[in-house]
């Protein structure tokens, strides 16, 4: 009988020899459950933007209505338009799957039992809509 | 003729060949098959030689964990009709090394698992004569999600933390830590919060949440973890606040 083993040398009889698969650099790419988790990983980099813009915002506001005038018209600017746009998807995906996350993260119990998803949500969404439509009509009075 | 399904099985045989191949069976197709009879057609029928691991086909025993067409699944409930026209691609559970076929080496599992304690710890056993320790409904509702836990592996071959960190603990057993830390009967958190509080313990968890999703008994590891981060923050904060408390 021929023998198969003489093709790897390194097979011991009677010893494993396991498989190891390298783990792709592009693991996150197969699954879309996985290029979603990444997605939301990197919206972090667009809410510290967010809040940098927001710090540079107020920086202009307090070196007066000139500062201010000129930094809204840097705004302006069809780069920076469309950067703020991505950001804000980015924020908004942030924002969304937070919220929809927040139930896992509690276990808040009730008369023995564990509080249903819905009413942990749905308060982060209300809240979420509350403070949006003050801060609209403070920006649009 | 009987309708056929073709099922493409990754072969690892460490005598012959370096890396897993496929090898493709044609086998036929019945409504209330699942990918695990289908496995023991081709074992009975066309191949004796294919090594994969099965016990009890009914989703309790948790040995027939494998990944199909790139899912964790238990084959035992997996059925055939889902996957209809085929082929059906059937690998070993991911981020485990291979031992042969589908059959994965769970050792750093089984270690894992045994490190957080998955039994109720006391500080004192009180006598036999005093009877049982007695649980409410209320009591036993806390724990019993996690307590349905299997070790079928699913959640670590979903799990990319895993991948790309082997000594992360794991969802199966930080779900079945919390699944006694939440027992009534138990006094043992402590002596597990000091190994779940690591790195390699919860924090190493990022929450990609793909555990949850593929278990097959609704654990919901995930939620385990999250909730444990917290109660580990809030240890870590008293012990900061009073460290005379500390043990």
């Amino acid at each position: 009988m021929e023998s198969e083993v003489s093709e790897t040398p390194i097979y011991t009889p009677y010893h494993p020899r396991w498989y190891r698969a390298r783990v792709s650099t592009y693991w996150w790419s197969r699954r879309w459950a996985y290029l979603k988790f990444i997605l939301r990983e990197l919206s972090s980099i667009f809410v510290a933007y967010f809040v940098v813009l927001t710090l540079l915002q107020i920086r202009a506001l307090t070196q007066g209505p000139d500062a201010y005038a000129r930094f809204q018209e840097r705004l302006k600017a069809p780069v920076l338009v469309a950067l703020n746009a991505l950001a804000f998807f980015f924020v908004l995906f942030h924002a969304v799957t937070w919220f929809n996350l927040a139930p896992k993260a509690m276990n808040l119990r009730m008369r023995g039992k564990r509080v249903p998803d819905l009413l942990i949500v749905l308060p982060n969404y209300v809240a979420w809509l509350a403070i949006s439509t003050v801060v609209a009509w403070l920006l649009l009075r | 003729m009987a309708e056929m399904i073709t099922l493409e099985v990754a072969r690892y045989r460490p005598e012959r060949e370096r890396e897993p191949t496929f090898q493709t069976y044609e086998v036929p197709f019945r409504k209330d098959w699942v990918v695990l009879d289908a496995l023991n057609y081709i074992k009975d029928r066309l191949d004796g030689s294919l090594s994969y691991r099965w016990s009890c086909r009914m989703g309790v025993c948790g040995s027939c964990g494998m990944m199909v067409d790139g899912e964790p699944k238990l084959t035992c409930a997996t059925f055939l009709s889902d996957y209809m026209p085929g082929p059906v691609r059937v690998e070993p559970l991911s981020y485990f090394p291979v031992v042969r076929d589908l059959v994965i080496e769970m050792t750093d599992f089984m270690v894992k698992l045994k490190s957080v304690k998955p039994w109720i710890v006391r500080e004192e056993e009180k006598p036999t004569s005093e009877g049982e320790y007695l649980q409410t409904p209320d009591q036993l509702d806390a724990y019993k999600q996690f307590s349905m836990c299997i070790n079928c592996m699913l959640c670590y071959a979903a799990c990319p933390v895993y991948a790309l960190d082997p000594q992360f603990i794991g969802p199966a057993a930080i779900a079945l830590a919390q699944r006694y830390n939440r027992d009534s009967r138990d006094q043992g958190s402590e002596e597990r919060l000091d190994l779940l509080s690591q790195h390699e313990g919860i924090w190493a968890c990022t929450f990609v949440g793909e555990c949850t999703k593929v278990c097959p008994k609704n654990v919901d590891p995930a939620g385990a973890i999250q909730q444990y981060k917290l109660t580990s923050t809030k240890e870590w904060f008293k012990s900061f606040l009073m460290p005379w408390r500390a043990k």
